[in-house]
Formats: structure tokens, C-alpha cells, sequence
């Protein structure tokens, strides 16, 4: 096991990582797919708008692309910190 | 060959090659049998969390409930997939550190209460049972249409087979069933969803065919749905008509119960390693989001063949005749899904044609529209709307039984194990015999069928919308809890305690008001259509209802004795990926 200042500064990182990625995972569904459209109502898209883009398909593909990129740099976070199995 | 017949060879040809698979493995060694997802690849471990994950409610219902309710359906795609995320980032990895079997039992020992645990599974239970109420539903409308009987008999037959399936046992510890599951599922779900797309836009990817040209208007798809529904009176497709607030709390609750619910949760428990956790979220979610972009997609299409139908003239002119619903071969599918009650249409003004609209007959005011369609048949009729071949028919009579079965099977052996092994084994009766346990898991599960079955005779709503209600229950209870173990080391066991009971309590309470209680029909106070607070409809409220469960833990955890020491260390252990050792079973 690390020692406690160190496992302390790899647990502020990963919850950093945790804070950006909700922060886009908001942004794209709640914010682009619900909240944003009366605003980006003007981007039309395939017979619509690119909100409802957004909420229909959009935000899983961004889902899809958080999931991993957040599983990639953990493990890069785990070997840096020699917290790894 | 007809198409009942085919029904019955494609289903049945199914059930010989799952069962077949479960006896292949279960004869190549008996460990695998225990491990389920143990040494087995990340990605087949999302395939297979994949086809224990979407159920009748994803397979059967939410095509046809986006089908009538266009852009305000969103909700379901996007929280039934972007829980996935917080999953990944908040829950799984720490979970499977602690390396223990059920989600009753992290959250007993990081509360260090058996009243904590015992709570935990009555969120458990009261949640999983409503998941099962859906998935009868499903089963429901899936057997009564390919069997050709009515609704009820229709769900007796499923229960019945639900019940058998999951007794059987063991059939969900095998990873690769699911993966079979999972193949015909979304292959059933895939196929009629490219004829389609091919025959409306030109373009083989359902997903693009949704925002491509459609062939017969030269305009968009979207663009021509929108103008045939206005015309009819119905509310436009892409437009929102739902309140924000409903729409964005919906949402929530979706999202924050899938990371809750505990037949998803404890796949990750028995992933080799950590690491694995966080990739198998990643690699669930890919197996879902095949039939989720194809989802919103199917919806459209096969609201858009519907009025077609109706309209074969276009929808200015008269609606189709009512000899021709009785005659044409094209129209069979009609006539037998008349048969399951689930499709009904009735002439009303006696012009001898079946009129679909949102209008007032200009006589008495009443509705003109002569067609009702129950939201659930639409995924297992959409292939007779738009004429495909009778296999493509059958297959998706298998696809949406292997979507609700394995589900169903997953419910009630989370529920059964709860019951089994958190509330007997650990706090009734330790001395229980190894063949007492079982027949305890047993008859838990034989309760929970026919409680489903009971109350699923008057179902709360569409499956999906059952389903949803079950989400909201998970959201308010269980995801606070397992959140705070793992970010707060000041949570203790009276703020988990009482933020639980506070969440569940306040959700089911809300559910039952609008709902019924116990579902009960007529016994409800509001409606849906008028909540009773603001817009919030009781799908909505767990979002609500986990806000009120981490409100009050904080605050009792303030004013109650700090953590102990050792706790502490358990809330600093399981951050941390090294030393999680194999998973264990109980």
C-alpha cells in the first residue's frame, strides 16, 4: 500500500478527472439535449436541430467516448502513482 | 408455412440454443459455472451485462413510446445510457474493490449496521420487484401476440416461463448464455430496423436514416413525420412539450438509477481486476448503444409507416376503408394484434373508414380518432406494418422474449439472493442449512413472480414506463447510499440509515399518489397530466427523492457520533486499486 500522502494526491487527481467528465457528461444530455435548445434552435440538422441530435444520439456517442477515456488515463493514474494491481 | 408456426420454430430454436449452452458450459468445468464474468474477457462481460441490462423495457416498449412521443422521450435514451458514465467514475471500481458479493452487504459493513443492510434490501426488494412488474408487461404483450391469445393469458404463459427460467438456476450465472442473448436480441432488434430505413430513406444505418432524406418526399424524414402528424393534430415530433423541469428530472432519475439498480451492479463485483470495472462499463455501454441509436430511429419509422398505413393516399385524403382492414393480406397484422386487445379501432362516425387523428368530431366534441394502439406492441409489430418477410417477424418475437427473460431471470435472482442471503443467512437464521438458503431463494422468487404477475394484471403503465418508475425507486435509495460510502468517510450508519428510509419513502409515497396505491386502480390522488407538485410527474420524482436522501444523511451524520476509525481506513482501502485481490463469492 502507498503511503498516505500519496494515495491522498492520486485520490484528488482521479476526483478531478471525475469533475471534468460529469462536467461534459452535463453538458452534452442536460445542457445540449435540454436545457441549451431554445438557444441553439438555429442549428438545424436532418430535418431538425441539433439539440434534439443531441438528446436522441449525440450525447451516448459522447457517453461512450467519456467511459474510455476516463478507463485510459485511471490506469496511467494507477502506474504513476504505483497504486496498480 | 404460417406465421404462428414460424413463431413458435424461431422462439423454440432459441430456448434449444441457450439451454444447449448453458449445458456445454456447465459440463466444461464446474467453477466457471459460479463465476460469472470471472476470467472472461471485458468484452464479452459487456455483452453479456448488456443483455442483462436491456430488458423488455428497452427491447418491446421504448421504441413505441418514442414513436408517440418524439423529442420529449428523450429521456429514456439518454438515462438509460449516460448512467453508464457515473457507474464507471462513481461506483463500479470501488466496488469491486471491496470485493464482496452484494450491494446489501457493502452497504451493512461501510455503515457498519445491520439496520443499514436490512434497509438496503427492502430498497432492493421494492425497487426490484416494480423492474419485474415492466418485464411482465413485456412478456405479456410478446407471448399474447405470437401465441394468439388475450393480454391476460398472455401474461399468465410469460409468468410462468419467467418463473421456470429463473428457478432452473445457474442459467444466469453463465456468461455465455447472455452473450446468445445478447446476439439474438440485437440482431432481432437490428435487422427489421435496416429493411426499414432502407425501404423509407435509401440509407442501410437506421441511426443515419433517421436525420436522412426520405425517398417518397424528397424532404427530410424528420421534417415530413412532423408535417404528417400536425396535419393530423397530434403534437409535433421534434418539438418539446413536456416542462423542462420533467424533462431535465426525468432524465436525472434514469441516469442516477441505472447506477443503482443491483442485477447491473454486481457484474462489476466479479471482474477479474479494478481496472476491468472501468472498462466494462465502457464496453456495456458500446453492446447497449447498438440498439439504443437504432432505437430512436425504429420510433420514427415506424410512426411514420403507421400513418401511412391509415392514410395509403396521404393523410389529405380519406383514411383507409374499413372492408379494406378486413380483406387485405397487407393488414393481417391488424386483425391479429385486434386479437391480443392491444390494437383496437371502432367506426365511430360509420363512414365505413378507420380515421387516426387528434380531432374533435364536430358534432358532439368527442374524439374522432377510431385507432388506438397500445405503445407496447409497437417494436413486435413493426416489421407486419412494413411487410418484411415472416421470419424477420419471428425473430423479433424471440428477440424481445430474450431481452425480458434474461432481465426478469436477473431481478429475481438479485431479489432472491437478498432475501436469502442478507436478511436469513446473515440476521434471521445463521445456522440455515445450505439446502435451507436455497429453498429460502426459492420461494423468494416464486413470491416476487406472483406478486409481479398480480399486480402486473393492471400495470402503472407501459412497460417502460413501469420500468421507469423502478428507476426512480433505485435513485432515491440505493445510489446515495453507495455514493456517500465511497466520497464521505462522515456518513455513518444513522445519515445512511435515515436518508435511505427518507428517499424510498418519499419516492414510493409520491409513485402511489399519483399511481395508485400498490397500483391499485382508482385509489390514486393526481394524475400524471396534473402532478402534484409543479410538473414533476412520479417517473420524475427519484431524482428528487435522491436529493432529499443526501440532504438528510449529511445532516444526520452532523449531529450523530463520528465514523470510526477503522471505517475510515475501509472508505481509504477501497479507493485505491491495489491489493483487491480475486473476487470473492458467498
Amino acid at each position: 500500500m502507498a503511503d498516505t500522502s500519496s494515495s491522498n494526491a492520486y485520490w484528488k487527481a482521479n476526483i478531478r478527472m471525475i469533475q471534468i467528465s460529469l462536467v461534459i457528461w452535463f453538458v452534452v444530455s442536460f445542457g445540449f439535449g435540454i436545457l441549451l435548445r431554445p438557444m441553439l434552435s438555429g442549428i438545424k440538422f436532418g430535418g431538425t436541430d441539433l439539440s434534439f441530435w443531441f438528446a436522441q444520439q449525440g450525447s451516448i456517442l459522447v457517453f461512450l467516448v467519456l467511459i474510455f477515456v476516463y478507463a485510459w488515463r485511471m490506469n496511467k493514474l494507477d502506474r504513476e502513482y504505483g497504486v496498480e494491481e | 408455412m404460417d406465421q404462428f408456426t414460424l413463431n413458435l420454430l424461431v422462439v423454440g430454436a432459441t430456448f434449444v440454443l441457450y439451454i444447449g449452452i448453458a449445458i456445454w458450459a456447465r459440463a466444461g468445468s464446474t467453477s466457471e459455472f459460479y463465476a460469472a464474468g470471472r476470467g472472461v474477457h471485458p468484452v464479452v462481460n459487456g455483452m453479456a451485462t448488456g443483455a442483462d441490462w436491456m430488458s423488455a423495457a428497452s427491447f418491446i416498449s421504448m421504441a413505441g413510446i418514442i414513436a408517440f412521443g418524439g423529442y420529449d422521450t428523450s429521456a429514456y435514451l439518454m438515462g438509460w445510457t449516460g448512467g453508464y458514465v457515473l457507474l464507471a467514475m462513481l461506483l463500479a471500481p470501488y466496488l469491486r474493490k471491496f470485493g464482496k458479493y452484494t450491494v446489501p452487504e457493502f452497504i451493512g459493513d461501510r455503515f457498519y449496521s445491520q439496520t443499514a443492510r436490512t434497509v438496503a434490501v427492502i430498497c432492493l426488494i421494492v425497487a426490484s420487484i416494480t423492474y419485474v412488474i415492466g418485464q411482465m408487461t413485456g412478456v405479456g404483450v410478446a407471448f399474447s401476440r405470437f401465441l394468439e391469445v388475450d393480454n391476460t393469458t398472455g401474461l399468465f404463459i410469460g409468468a410462468a416461463i419467467v418463473f421456470l427460467y429463473a428457478v432452473l438456476g445457474g442459467m444466469k450465472g453463465i456468461t455465455y448464455t447472455q452473450v446468445a442473448q445478447y446476439i439474438v436480441l440485437i440482431i432481432a432488434y437490428t435487422i427489421p430496423a435496416i429493411f426499414i430505413a432502407l425501404q423509407l430513406t435509401g440509407n442501410p444505418i437506421p441511426a443515419l436514416g433517421l436525420f436522412s432524406t426520405d425517398t417518397s418526399t424528397s424532404q427530410p424524414l424528420l421534417s415530413t413525420l412532423n408535417s404528417l402528424v400536425t396535419d393530423l393534430g397530434f403534437q409535433s415530433y421534434t418539438g418539446q412539450h413536456d416542462t423542462t423541469l420533467n424533462l431535465f428530472l426525468f432524465t436525472m432519475t434514469l441516469m442516477i438509477g441505472t447506477a443503482g439498480l443491483p442485477h447491473v451492479i454486481v457484474r462489476f463485483f466479479t471482474v477479474p481486476k479494478v481496472a476491468d470495472a472501468r472498462s466494462s462499463a465502457g464496453w456495456a455501454l458500446v453492446f447497449i448503444a447498438l440498439l439504443y441509436l437504432t432505437a430512436p430511429a425504429v420510433g420514427a419509422m415506424a410512426r411514420l409507416n403507421l400513418i401511412n398505413t391509415f392514410y395509403p393516399e396521404g393523410v389529405s385524403q380519406p383514411a383507409i376503408e374499413l372492408s379494406a382492414i378486413d380483406n387485405d393480406a397487407n393488414l393481417a397484422w391488424v386483425r391479429n394484434w385486434a386479437k391480443t386487445g392491444l390494437l383496437t379501432f371502432d367506426d365511430k362516425n360509420g363512414d365505413g373508414r378507420i380515421e387516426y387523428n387528434a380531432y374533435k368530431d364536430p358534432t358532439d366534441g368527442k374524439p374522432a380518432n377510431e385507432l388506438t394502439v397500445n405503445r407496447d406492441i409497437i417494436t413486435l409489430a413493426n416489421p407486419e406494418i412494413a411487410n418484411l418477410p415472416g421470419w424477420v417477424i419471428a425473430l423479433v418475437a424471440a428477440g424481445g422474449l430474450a431481452a425480458a427473460l434474461s432481465t426478469a431471470a436477473g431481478l429475481l435472482m438479485a431479489i432472491s439472493s437478498a432475501v436469502s442471503h442478507d436478511l436469513i443467512k446473515s440476521q434471521i437464521n445463521p445456522g440455515i442449512s445450505e439446502k435451507g438458503e436455497l429453498l429460502a431463494a426459492r420461494i423468494s422468487m416464486a413470491v416476487a413472480v406472483v406478486v409481479a404477475t398480480y399486480l402486473g394484471l393492471n400495470p402503472p403503465g407501459f412497460a417502460a414506463q413501469t420500468v421507469a418508475l423502478a428507476f426512480g425507486l433505485a435513485a432515491s435509495s440505493i445510489f446515495p447510499a453507495l455514493m456517500m460510502g465511497i466520497f464521505s468517510k462522515r456518513i455513518n450508519n444513522s445519515g445512511a440509515v435515515a436518508g435511505m428510509l427518507v428517499g424510498l419513502v418519499t419516492t414510493v409515497v409520491y409513485i402511489f399518489l399519483h399511481k395508485g396505491w400498490f397500483f391499485i386502480p382508482g385509489t390514486n390522488s393526481f394524475t400524471d397530466a396534473d402532478p402534484m407538485i409543479l410538473s414533476i410527474k412520479s417517473t420524475s420524482f427519484g431524482a428528487v427523492g435522491a436529493v432529499l436522501n443526501f440532504i438528510t444523511a449529511f445532516v444526520v451524520s452532523n449531529a450523530t457520533k463520528d465514523t470510526p476509525e477503522d471505517i475510515k481506513e475501509l472508505v481509504e482501502s477501497i479507493r485505491i486499486p491495489r491489493g483487491a485481490g480475486a473476487a470473492t463469492d458467498h
